[in-house]
C-alpha cells in the first residue's frame, strides 16, 4: 500500500497512515483519530449503539458539544423550545451514558465545533478527523484530513473507531501572489468556489496551496478549508507549517512532547514532485470583496460588479439555477450590488466567528452607527473562550455602541435552528456559508460576505466595498 | 425535478432536524417547496402534480444533495417512499448517506438524463425498472442503459448488511493497527 520511495502529497501521507484494511473492489478501513459530536446528528447513532448493544470503542477520542441548536441570548435562562432542549439533554445523557467529555452550555469552552477544536488543540496536523457536520473540512487548515460523514458513519465511527471510505481524488488549488488591501480569506474562497462551481470539488480532496494561502493566518486559512464543502468536496487541506505549529504551541490538547510533535509534523507537506489529479491556478491580485447574489455559493460576484443575467450564462442548467435564484432573491439583472438593501445583518458561524474575524468587524463599525433601515445586526462569537477574548479587548463594546447586538456562542442564524432566523422576503448580509433557500429562516435571502464587508454594510445599509468605506 | 444543485437544507429543512428518531421524516421531505404556509399542498410542486404521486424513482439535475451532511435528507426520501435517485451527479456525503439507508443513487451522464426527463414529458404515468443485479435501467418503449455502482456497495444494498457488522470482522486489524501506534486499544 505505502510506497514511501514515491512523492506522495500532503493527503496520501495521512491516508497511507490511517489505512486499516484495503482490499481491491472495496472501500478502505480508514483509522480515525478523533471524532467530534454534536446534538443534531449524534441522538440517532448513539440509539443504534444502545439498540446493537455496542460501545464507544474510543471515548477519549470523542469530543461533544451543543452548538447547532443552543440559544444566543442570556444563558441563565431556561431553553424556551422544548424539543432543542430535549436534543440537548439527550446529547448530555450520551456523553454521560457513553463516557465521552462533553463540553456543556454553560462550560466556558463551549462553542461551535468547528471553533474550539482547534481553539482547544484537540486538532492537530496529520490527524483524521470526522464530524456529522459538512464543516468538518474547517480542520484541514490544520493539516489533518477532516470531513462531513452522516449520523450512520457517525456511529460506525463510534463503534470502531474507523469509516469506510473511497479514497478521493487530489486537487490543488494555488493561490498565487498577495491579496490586495481589504480583500479576506472568505472572499478568497468564495472567488474560488465562483470559479469552480459548487460542485467542481465533488470526489476529490483539495488541498490549498500558493503564497497567499502561506501568508494567511491559521483562522484566516480555517475560513479558507472550511467552505471546501460549498465547492463539493469533503476535505480541504493546508500544509502544516511555522504558522500552524506556532498557533497549536501552549493549547491545552496538544502533544506533552510538543517539539518532537513539531518533528513529525514536519514531514507531513507534499514531497518535491508529488503528483495530484487536478490542478487550478488563480492569482490573488484579481480577487476583490466577494458577494454572493443568487442560492449557491458559486453564485457570487465582486462588489463593485453586477447581478448577472441570467441568459448570459452559456450552459441551460446554469441559466435556470440562475434565474430560479433571482427569483427567490428578489433581485433584478444589472442591479449593482452596491444598490442592493440589507434589512438584517449577521457576523459569526464556524466560517467567520473567530477572534481575526470579529476584530476585522469591529475595526470597521468603530465609531459608526449601524444604518437606520437596518431591522436588527448581530455578533455572534464561535465560542465561549472567542467571547471571553473579545470582550477583553473591548470589542463587544464597540458593536454594542455602534447599535449591533452582542450574543452568547453559537452556530446560530447560520442555519437558524435556534430562534435567530429572517423572516420572509428579509435580506440579510451573513458572514455563515450558506445562501441556501431558506437556510436563514423560510423565505429569507441570504447574501454570503466577509466579516470586514457584513460590518460594512451594517453601517451602509446598503452593500459597499469595504476599501472605500474605510477611506 | 428538473432543478440543478437540489441542496439538503430544501430536501429536509431544519426545523424538522431536532426529532431524535431516525424515522417519520416523509412527512416533511421537501417541506418548504410542497405546502403553502397555511400547510395546505402547493400544486406547483412537482411532487403534488397527480401522475407522480407514489413515484418512487427521483429524477433531477446535477450536484442533488449538496450542503449540509444530515442524514436526515435520505430518512426523509426514504420514509417518502422513493427507492432511487437518478442524477447526472450527486454530492459526495449525500451519496454516501444513500447507501446507508437503503436508496440507490444512481449516476448518469447529462445527456442520458435529458433523455430520461423528456421520455417523462412524453409518457404520462412514465414507469422505469432498475434492475440492482443487473445494473439495469430498463422502459417499456425500448430504454436500456447501464449504471456502474461499487461492488461492495452493491452487495450490501442486495444484501442488506449492516456496516459496522461488515467492519467489525476486521477487528484484529484495527486492534493491530492500534497496538502499532501505541494507543491504548479499544472496545475492551
Amino acid at each position: 500500500m505505502i510506497e514511501s520511495n514515491q512523492p506522495r502529497t500532503l493527503f496520501e501521507k495521512i491516508w497511507d497512515d490511517h489505512v486499516v484494511y484495503a482490499e481491491p473492489g472495496r472501500q478502505t478501513i480508514l483509522y480515525i483519530d478523533l471524532q467530534l459530536v454534536h446534538e443534531v446528528t449524534s441522538p440517532q447513532a448513539f440509539e443504534g449503539l444502545r439498540l446493537a448493544g455496542r460501545k464507544v470503542r474510543q471515548p477519549a477520542r470523542t469530543v461533544a458539544t451543543a452548538d447547532h441548536n443552543v440559544p444566543t441570548t442570556d444563558r441563565a435562562l431556561p431553553i424556551v423550545d422544548p424539543i432543542s432542549l430535549q436534543q440537548i439533554n439527550t446529547l448530555r445523557q450520551n456523553c454521560r451514558e457513553f463516557g465521552i467529555r462533553f463540553y456543556d452550555l454553560n462550560d466556558r469552552n463551549q462553542g461551535i465545533v468547528h471553533v474550539i477544536g482547534p481553539e482547544l488543540g484537540y486538532t492537530q496536523p496529520g490527524m483524521t478527523i470526522v464530524c456529522g457536520d459538512s464543516h468538518t473540512a474547517t480542520h484541514g487548515a490544520l493539516g489533518a484530513l477532516a470531513f462531513g460523514i452522516g449520523t450512520s458513519e457517525v456511529e460506525h465511527v463510534l463503534a470502531t473507531q474507523t469509516l469506510l471510505q473511497q479514497r478521493p481524488q487530489t486537487f490543488e488549488i494555488r493561490v498565487d501572489g498577495r491579496l490586495p488591501f481589504g480583500v479576506t480569506a472568505k472572499d478568497v474562497i468564495l472567488y474560488i468556489i465562483g470559479r469552480i462551481t459548487a460542485s467542481g470539488g465533488t470526489g476529490y480532496c483539495i488541498e490549498y496551496t500558493g503564497e497567499a494561502i502561506r501568508r494567511m493566518s491559521m483562522e484566516e486559512r480555517m475560513t479558507v478549508c472550511n467552505m471546501t464543502i460549498e465547492a463539493g468536496a469533503r476535505a480541504g487541506l493546508v500544509a502544516p507549517d511555522a504558522t500552524t505549529f506556532d498557533y497549536l504551541r501552549g493549547r491545552p490538547f496538544v502533544p506533552q512532547d510538543f517539539d518532537a510533535a513539531v518533528e513529525r509534523w514536519k514531514k507531513l507537506p507534499s514531497d518535491p514532485g508529488a503528483k495530484y489529479d487536478r490542478l487550478e491556478k488563480f492569482a490573488a491580485e484579481e480577487i476583490q470583496p466577494q458577494v454572493t447574489w443568487g442560492t449557491n455559493p458559486g453564485q457570487v460576484v465582486g462588489v463593485g460588479g453586477n447581478v448577472p443575467d441570467p441568459t448570459a450564462f452559456a450552459d441551460p442548467a446554469d441559466q435556470k439555477s440562475a434565474a430560479q435564484a433571482l427569483d427567490y432573491m428578489g433581485l433584478k439583472a444589472g442591479t449593482p450590488i452596491t444598490a442592493i438593501q440589507v434589512d438584517r445583518v449577521f457576523i459569526g458561524s464556524c466560517t467567520n466567528g473567530r477572534i481575526e474575524d470579529l476584530r476585522a468587524a469591529a475595526g470597521v463599525v468603530r465609531g459608526r452607527r449601524v444604518a437606520a433601515n437596518i431591522l436588527e445586526a448581530i455578533v455572534v462569537p464561535g465560542s465561549g473562550l472567542v467571547k471571553k477574548q473579545a470582550e477583553k479587548e473591548g470589542l463587544d463594546r464597540i458593536f454594542q455602541e455602534a447599535g449591533l447586538q452582542w450574543r452568547e456562542a453559537g452556530c446560530s442564524m447560520c442555519l437558524a435552528m435556534n430562534p435567530d432566523k429572517l423572516e420572509p422576503g428579509q435580506r440579510c448580509a451573513s458572514t455563515s456559508n450558506r445562501n441556501f433557500e431558506g437556510r436563514q429562516g423560510k423565505g429569507g435571502r441570504t447574501h454570503l460576505v466577509s466579516p470586514a464587508m457584513a460590518a460594512a454594510a451594517a453601517v451602509a445599509g446598503h452593500f459597499v466595498d469595504v476599501r472605500q468605506l474605510n477611506q | 425535478m428538473d432543478r440543478s444543485n437540489v441542496d439538503t437544507d430544501q430536501i429536509i429543512p431544519k426545523q424538522f432536524l431536532k426529532r431524535i428518531e431516525r424515522t417519520g421524516f416523509g412527512q416533511y421531505l421537501f417541506f418548504d417547496w410542497r405546502f403553502h404556509d397555511d400547510g395546505s399542498d402547493n400544486p406547483q410542486f412537482e411532487l403534488n402534480r397527480p401522475e407522480y404521486r407514489g413515484a418512487t424513482v427521483l429524477l433531477a439535475r446535477r450536484n442533488f444533495g449538496c450542503g449540509s451532511s444530515r442524514e436526515h435528507a435520505p430518512w426523509a426520501l426514504e420514509d417518502y417512499g422513493f427507492r432511487v435517485l437518478i442524477a447526472p451527479s450527486f454530492a459526495d456525503i449525500f451519496y454516501n448517506n444513500c447507501f446507508k439507508n437503503g436508496i440507490l443513487p444512481i449516476r448518469l451522464p447529462e445527456a442520458d438524463v435529458e433523455d430520461l426527463f423528456q421520455r417523462v414529458a412524453a409518457h404520462p404515468g412514465y414507469q422505469l425498472t432498475v434492475d440492482l443485479q443487473g445494473c439495469t435501467i430498463t422502459d417499456a418503449f425500448g430504454l436500456a442503459k447501464s449504471f456502474e455502482v461499487d461492488a461492495f456497495r452493491r452487495h450490501c444494498l442486495l444484501n442488506g448488511l449492516d456496516d459496522i457488522g461488515q467492519t467489525l470482522q476486521h477487528d484484529e486489524q484495527i486492534t493491530a493497527y492500534e497496538r502499532s501506534r501505541g494507543m491504548v486499544v479499544g472496545g475492551r
